[in-house]
């Protein structure tokens, strides 16, 4: 600590010098050390517990209470709210859709978007403009996706009215009004808005992959699709994986575009984890319930965002 | 560069083709939101008689132009405190190899883990019960809730940048702050880039916790104020929709001025 008084006088890092001229490794640490000193954390640490990891404790704990979320008073009732959760048909729903969708997603969205990546590579001119219309949706907030493509597909839409030009009137449906389609068109809605942020990652992994090597397969006589699957998949890992985990946790999140386009609804059909926790605290006024459901979430969702973060980490180690 | 060939030429009109899958629902978006209400064409058929008259009903009725104030205070306040917040943690995280300050490293990396929806309503019972329910608790919302990502682009960043200047600066007599300032920040400015671009995105779009947060009538971001608005006009689908162009554009026309820097920006951002 004398240091950090020492070089905080304009002729400190010189006095210093002075007195230790033998240790200069050492006094190149204690110099590294003053620089950044540690309250410089404490702005962050300060908003992130406020904000993040405070409400998360206290969120933990209250779902093992009866916590009403308004009166002073809960009571410890153990695992009760997360016995709840198994008796609960809408809980149960959104339980399994939020897999279907987040599954779903994640494969649609990474073969698309892959597959985005390819044409968009290819040698095409029109590469530049492409990338941009592409990707374009993405930067969108959600809530408004969800609205234009509500409209697209409501009775005597957009969709409906293309469709009787082309298509038997057997092909016009009810999209978001039955129970068996509105969680695929839901799901369709996320991959055409978020395909493009695949591609992006997709084409900065095809960056990477060395002219060299395909070449050497070009004179091996690979064809293309020998080369793609020797070749551009194996060294596109990174990237599907990338895009692999932060969809995965993306849809097992996912609210905007649910709440949006249905509500949940028709018949709960397209409940998701985060829906449900949002009605059970703001509609029926179930805190303790609904958090628990969000504990639920997390162990769901944490584990893959621990791979994603490793994923990075890696990544730059390399 | 590879050549021209008759197989590219196919890719390119498959390629452009699925691009009007994307461009449709656009095109559709602009040419009923200047059509007259009660027109009953199809909706591909280009409006020839367009009216402004839906755009100015969104603007006033759903009260947009509170909703653009609004959103784009509460993203600009949260993206700067962000960025000054995050720069100087990441940088004592990065220079510092002692055990605290790992400890203190892995601790703000566990936010990365935590959804929001787990902190969510505690914290919104603390802000009700604090009467701080408003703008600024978004603001303190978001600088908390983005750090851990920030922090986290910051310090991967920072470890790769040679420490020679800073210690010149130091030898020169700078105080730990002025230093960083006029010395480490600059040098931080291409993942400055990056992340601020990601976190104007991602707070601009954010739409469960300003709904949750704000009280309505003036107190509305752009993503709230449309639901709402919404809610109130579903029938009428030329009004909503020149709502949506008004509540895109902004983020839009920044993303157009900024390409391939966005793109850049996002690619750095998932893969740390």
């Amino acid at each position: 600590m004398a240091a950090v008084g020492a070089l905080n006088s304009p002729a400190g890092g010189v006095a210093t010098d002075f007195r230790k001229p033998s240790a200069t490794g050492r006094q190149m640490q204690k110099e590294r050390v003053v620089l950044a000193p540690w309250w410089f954390l404490l702005p962050a640490l300060a908003f992130y517990c406020v904000s993040v990891i405070g409400p998360s404790v206290v969120g933990v704990f209250s779902a093992f209470t009866n916590w009403d979320g308004f009166s002073r008073q809960s009571h410890f009732v153990g695992l009760k709210n997360f016995f709840h959760i198994l008796s609960d048909p809408s809980a149960a729903a959104a339980f399994r859709q939020t897999l279907i969708l987040a599954v779903a997603v994640t494969v649609l969205q990474n073969v698309v978007g892959l597959l985005l990546a390819l044409g968009v590579n290819s040698g095409v001119r029109s590469h530049r403009p492409l990338r941009v219309i592409l990707f374009a949706p993405a930067v969108v907030a959600p809530v408004m996706v969800a609205y234009l493509w509500k409209y697209i597909l409501a009775p005597d839409g957009a969709l409906d009215s293309i469709l009787a030009l082309v298509a038997p009137a057997s092909w016009q449906l009810n999209w978001l009004g039955s129970t068996d389609l509105a969680l695929w068109c839901v799901v369709a809605v996320i991959v055409w808005q978020m395909s493009g942020l695949s591609m992006v990652i997709f084409l900065a992994g095809l960056e990477g992959i060395s002219k060299e090597v395909l070449e050497a397969a070009d004179l091996d006589g690979a064809g293309a699709f020998r080369k793609f699957f020797s070749v551009t998949l194996p060294m596109l890992r990174p990237a599907v994986m990338v895009t692999t985990t932060l969809t995965l946790i993306g849809g097992l999140k996912q609210f905007d575009t649910v709440w949006a386009m249905t509500s949940g609804g028709p018949a709960d059909s397209t409940q998701t984890l985060s829906t449900v926790i949002f009605q059970n605290a703001f509609s029926f006024g179930y805190f303790s319930y609904s958090i628990a459901i969000a504990v639920v979430l997390t162990v769901l969702a944490s584990p893959i965002s621990w791979l994603q973060y490793r994923l990075a980490h890696r990544e730059r180690d390399e | 560069m590879k050549r021209y060939t008759w197989r590219i030429g196919v890719i390119e009109i498959v390629m452009l083709a699925v691009s009007l899958v994307f461009i449709v629902p656009v095109y559709v978006l602009v040419n009923l939101s200047i059509r007259r209400l009660g027109d009953p064409l199809s909706p591909l058929v280009p409006t020839l008689h367009a009216t402004w008259e839906n755009y100015a009903r969104a603007w006033t009725e759903g009260r947009l132009g509170w909703a653009l104030i609004n959103s784009a205070m509460v993203t600009g306040a949260s993206v700067v405190l962000l960025i000054g917040i995050s720069s100087l943690a990441a940088y004592v995280l990065a220079r510092v190899a002692s055990g605290w300050s790992r400890l203190a490293y892995i601790f703000l990396i566990v936010g990365l883990l935590i959804p929001i929806q787990l902190g969510f309503i505690p914290l919104y019972r603390m802000f009700l019960s604090l009467h701080l329910l408003s703008l600024w608790a978004l603001v303190i919302f978001y600088a908390g809730l983005q750090v851990p990502f920030s922090v986290f682009l910051y310090a991967a960043f920072i470890r790769a940048l040679p420490r020679d200047y800073e210690e010149a600066a130091a030898l020169d007599g700078c105080g730990p702050l002025r230093a960083f300032w006029s010395v480490v920040f600059p040098l931080l400015s291409p993942v400055t880039a990056s992340i601020a671009i990601i976190n104007v995105i991602v707070i601009w779009n954010d739409f469960m916790t300003p709904l949750l947060y704000l009280s309505g009538g003036r107190q509305q971001t752009v993503p709230v104020a449309v639901f709402g608005f919404v809610g109130q006009y579903t029938s009428q689908w030329s009004v909503v929709f020149a709502a949506l162009v008004i509540g895109m554009a902004p983020v839009l026309a920044l993303f157009f001025a900024l390409q391939g820097r966005v793109m850049k920006g996002f690619t750095a951002g998932v893969k740390g």
